[in-house]
């Protein structure tokens, strides 16, 4: 039946509302052939509701959704073509291993001895010849998913949809089974659609993502233009920025914003529009904040007292929570351990210290 | 009853230290005391219906004098038991068939979807279940006399189904829930239609739940009297119906001892479905919806 | 500007088509699965009910010159008939003092059971056996084993404990006993896997706060069993309550078990009386039903979230 592929797939303002809750709302999204999208989020943000809209699990209340020149998002899932796999691994728990690779051939009428061969190289695919003939009770958590992968993939769909396909493994399996997901999807030629509140997983992974937040979309774009130009202080939070400041605009010069935050001020990087005296969000990763002598020595003129409070040590670095005078926390990553309780001084780079207006458009 | 000698002195080892023994309290006594008292009953009954079943003549002894199992051979010809059997086996498949057919469907929908309205349908399905057979059957009853069908095993199926197609619903629907629904969305990823899903992959995840809703509607519609009696005749009665006639039948009833063969081969129908039935489900499923623990 | 995002509001309202729409409802084709079993209860229940209704107002002629009332004849006939009436009250002297023996009597035996024993399942299966008694055998040996030449006035007067038979059937206490052999089970049987739905580690944490066996009961199991048993209250007030051939067969259908149901499947039966047949058994139901909402009242008081097992 359909494997008939496609160049690109088009969503045009899709969205669904759950009795008049919006759980997703205008995406627009076009999915190149071969490319690894993520979606991204917090949980309850429209992830999974966007997927089952693709899938056709969910009928869409707003847009379409086109792949190539046909028109699917009217098509009932059974005849979209593509493929899924579940957090929930979701195996038919009554059919051996080979017997749930097969079951997607054995729909589209596939002659047996093709079955058989498929079935056979979608298993070594996946590493679980020596499993074929258990039950799916009989696996671990990780070879189940595995499994879910090669139902996925046997039948060679247009696309596959994932939903947080590793969020019930535990963390050494995942790092593993994100290789291996990523590997599959390159040997095969895949594309893929990716769901995961995991932001390390959908850097580590997606050729592109896309961070959704209340159903909306915040962001397009490739793992290194959302890790250093995050669209809002929302996306920032979701990317690592884990001091978000909040002060006033005194002063705008150029790409430069001077913030008050009360006892000190910041030189920031403008990241969206600003007026002066406005309220703003200053995001700051960890690892851009660097301890210094003195404030003589600061960068760019950003010399923030604190005293550091709790020293975390993280393997090959220390993780500081320092606290300054009027108590705002900051969040350093320092590879030696400051005293803890000993005040101290605090540096960033003002094009790393990104200036965001509080209020979202 | 060795079970329950047996049982306190398992538990005094399970006991921590500190913790008072709940056995030798008066009050645990007391407990054993009731179970014991209802198992002699029970037991009681049970075994003096065999024995008179069995005896000749049993006034004013411990046992009869004479023993006989020709009662079993007069009842069976005096009743017309070959008969009644037959109309009791029919009924209860037909029963258990079609309310299987009618409610596994409803129950799945019930389980899986919100939907306007879908309170009141489950207290429609709820309603005969919690009101007294009597009160609908009457109506019912006279509905069926009305339509030309009294006295016919048409009207015995028709009545034992109202109360069968719910309770195949509320069996079912806990069986239901526990599957994932995400298996469902799997299959139809995997290709296969609404037919395909339903055939392939959820009828053979809910045998068990079909076998217990099955065996539970069997042995309710063998021992269901109320309904059946009120528009069976002598044509159509089932078992439990006909025992109850034999033992009011008007100008005296029959020889208590005919009474008892009837009331054995009953116990004994019941008593083979249950095994069978006790192979599949937990007793604690024949009354409750809740599974019980897998490790008791 | 409010015009122009009204507008724009509006046609992307439309492009949900009507299916849309209503599937966001939860209503689509799969609603037809329930097609079946809504006709069936339609024609076999509801119709039948509501027939049953309009037949109680239609009193014969003898009613309605004996008691008036016009359509209500029937009705009035229930409430002014002693004779009629007396037996909701000895229906519920029967039911309710018997569906509380159940309930009561269960709790304990479930609670002693509760723990792993050899033959637990044994002992469990011999408590399903009165289900396959069915009440007419059950009737059968209670008017043998109990009665007046039974084994257990025999057994009773044996060992001294009487020297004059016990009357224990053909009256009140041999339905009353009949109902707690089919009852009890039952309950037992509800009532344990209410029990087993409750997390025994918070019995283990009410220990470890130095709460004795009593206090652990009151303040943790029993609040927590509280809405179970209420459930299971109905329940066996309910199979009480429409009790029939028992009445009959163990009682004393003329006097002290003369219930709702023998009174209307006399009208039925015996008097081809349907209207009156109909008005009786739709009182029976609604006098079941006030009872199941009261208690269904009391318990809606108790605290009704997760008890931390897998119930
Ligand atoms: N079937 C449903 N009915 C009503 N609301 C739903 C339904 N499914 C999802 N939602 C709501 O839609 C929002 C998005 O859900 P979901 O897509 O599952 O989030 P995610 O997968 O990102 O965690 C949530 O607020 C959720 O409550
Ligand atoms: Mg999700």
């Amino acid at each position: 039946m359909s494997t008939s592929t496609f160049e690109a797939l088009e969503l045009r303002g899709v969205g669904r509302t759950f009795g008049g809750h919006e759980a997703l709302k205008g995406l627009d999204l076009t999915v190149r052939r071969g490319e690894f999208i993520a979606l991204l989020g917090p949980s309850g943000c429209g992830k999974s509701t966007a997927l089952n809209c693709i899938a056709g699990l969910l009928p869409l209340t707003h847009g379409e959704i086109v792949a190539g020149d046909r028109r699917v998002d009217t098509l009932p899932p059974e005849k979209r073509g593509f493929g899924m796999v579940f957090q929930s691994y979701a195996l038919f728990p009554h059919l051996t291993v080979e017997r749930n690779v097969a079951f997607g051939l054995q729909m589209q009428g596939v002659p047996r001895h093709e079955q058989k061969q498929r079935v056979k190289d979608a298993i070594a695919m996946v590493k679980l010849e020596e499993h074929a003939t258990k039950l799916p009770g009989q696996l671990s958590g990780g070879q189940q998913q595995r499994v879910a992968i090669a139902r996925a993939i046997v039948l060679e769909p247009s696309l596959v949809l994932m939903d947080e396909p590793l969020s019930n493994l535990d963390a050494k399996l995942r790092l593993d089974m994100r290789a291996e997901i990523r590997r599959l999807h390159q040997s095969l030629g895949l594309t893929t659609i990716y769901v995961t509140h995991d932001q390390e997983e959908a850097l580590s992974m997606a050729d592109r993502l896309v961070v959704l937040r209340d159903g909306r979309t915040q962001q397009i774009g490739t793992p290194a233009e959302l890790y250093d130009h995050p669209a809002n202080w929302h996306v920032a939070d979701f990317m690592g920025y884990r001091n978000l400041l909040d002060g006033t605009v005194t002063q705008i010069a150029g790409d430069t914003a001077t913030v008050n935050l009360g006892s000190f001020e910041l030189h920031g990087h403008v990241a969206g529009p600003l007026a002066a005296s406005a309220r703003v969000r200053v995001a700051i990763r960890p690892d851009d904040v660097v301890v210094t002598a003195s404030a003589a020595d600061a960068i760019d003129g950003n010399a923030i007292k604190a005293t550091p409070s709790v020293v975390e040590y993280h393997g090959r670095e220390f993780s500081v929570t320092a606290l300054t005078d009027d108590g705002l926390r900051l969040n350093v990553k320092a590879a030696t351990a400051p005293v803890q309780g000993e005040p101290a001084t605090f540096t960033v780079r003002a094009e790393r210290a990104l200036v965001f207006p509080e209020e979202l458009a | 009853m060795a079970t329950t000698v047996a049982a306190p002195r398992r538990r005094k080892q399970n006991l921590v230290p500190g913790d008072k023994a709940i056995v030798a309290s008066p009050s645990a006594w007391f407990v054993w005391f009731g179970m014991a008292a209802f198992l002699i009953l029970l037991i009681g009954i049970l075994s003096t219906v065999v024995v008179d079943s069995f005896g000749r003549q049993w006034f004013a002894n411990w046992l009869p004098q004479e023993w006989t199992a020709s009662w079993y051979g007069q009842g069976w010809e005096r009743f017309d038991l070959g008969h009644v059997i037959t109309v009791t086996v029919l009924v209860a498949v037909v029963v258990v068939v079609v309310s299987v057919l009618i409610g596994t469907p409803a129950a799945y929908l019930l389980a899986r979807k919100n939907f306007p309205g879908k309170k009141a349908i489950n207290l429609l399905f709820l309603l005969p279940v919690i009101i007294p057979p009597i009160t609908f059957g009457i109506p019912l009853a006279t509905l069926m006399y009305s339509w030309g069908l009294g006295r016919t095993v048409l009207a015995v199926i028709l009545v034992n189904l109202v109360p069968s197609v719910p309770f195949v619903i509320l069996t079912m629907t806990p069986f239901i829930e526990q599957i994932n629904p995400a298996i469902e969305s799997a299959a139809k990823m995997c290709g296969a239609s609404i037919l395909k899903v339903f055939t392939k992959v959820l009828a053979p995840l809910l045998v068990p739940g079909i076998l217990a809703a099955a065996i539970l509607v069997l042995v309710r519609t063998v021992g269901m009297f109320e309904l059946t009696f009120l528009v069976s005749g002598p044509q159509s009665d089932t078992l439990v119906v006909s025992i109850y006639r034999a033992m009011t039948s008007a100008g005296g009833s029959e020889a208590r001892q005919l009474v008892s063969a009837m009331a054995v081969l009953y116990t004994g129908t019941m008593l083979v479905i249950l095994i069978a039935a006790l192979r599949f489900v937990n007793p604690t499923q024949l009354v409750a919806r809740v599974r019980d623990n897998p490790d008791d | 500007m409010t015009a122009v995002t009204m507008t724009r509001a509006g046609a992307e309202r439309s492009s949900a088509s009507l299916k849309h729409r209503l599937a966001e409802r939860g209503i689509d084709s799969s609603l037809l699965l329930l097609l079946p079993a809504l006709l069936f209860s339609l024609v076999l229940f509801v119709y039948p009910f509501a027939y049953g209704l309009g037949l109680s107002f239609q009193p014969s002629g003898a009613i309605q010159q004996e008691f008036g009332g016009g359509f209500f004849a029937n009705y009035v006939a229930f409430f002014k008939d002693p004779f009629i009436f007396d037996s909701v009250w000895l229906t519920l002297r029967l039911a309710l003092p018997t569906a509380l023996i159940n309930v009561v009597g269960a709790v304990p035996v479930a609670l002693v059971l509760r723990r792993k024993f050899r033959g637990k399942r044994l002992l469990s299966s011999i408590l399903v056996l009165p289900i396959t008694l069915g009440t007419v055998l059950t009737a059968q040996g209670l008017l043998i084993f109990a009665g007046r030449q039974g084994w257990l006035n025999r057994a009773l007067m044996g060992i001294g404990l009487i020297d004059q038979p016990i009357q224990f059937v053909n009256n009140y206490l041999g339905v009353m006993l009949s109902l707690i052999i089919s009852g009890f089970p039952f309950a037992f049987l509800l009532v344990s896997s209410y029990l087993s739905g409750i997390d025994p580690s918070l019995d283990a944490a009410g220990r470890t706060l130095g709460a004795g066996w009593w206090n652990r009961f009151r303040r943790i199991t029993l609040p927590l069993l509280a809405p179970g048993l209420a459930t299971t209250f109905i329940l066996t007030f309910v199979l009480a309550f429409s009790v029939f051939p028992s009445a009959r067969l163990v009682g004393n259908p003329n006097g002290s078990t003369r219930v709702l149901a023998l009174m209307a499947y006399r009208s039925f039966g015996e008097q081809n009386d349907y209207t009156m047949a109909s008005t009786i058994a739709v009182m029976m139901g609604a006098c079941e039903l006030v009872f199941i909402a009261l208690v269904l009242a009391w318990r809606s008081s108790f605290y009704k979230g997760s008890t931390g097992g897998k119930g």
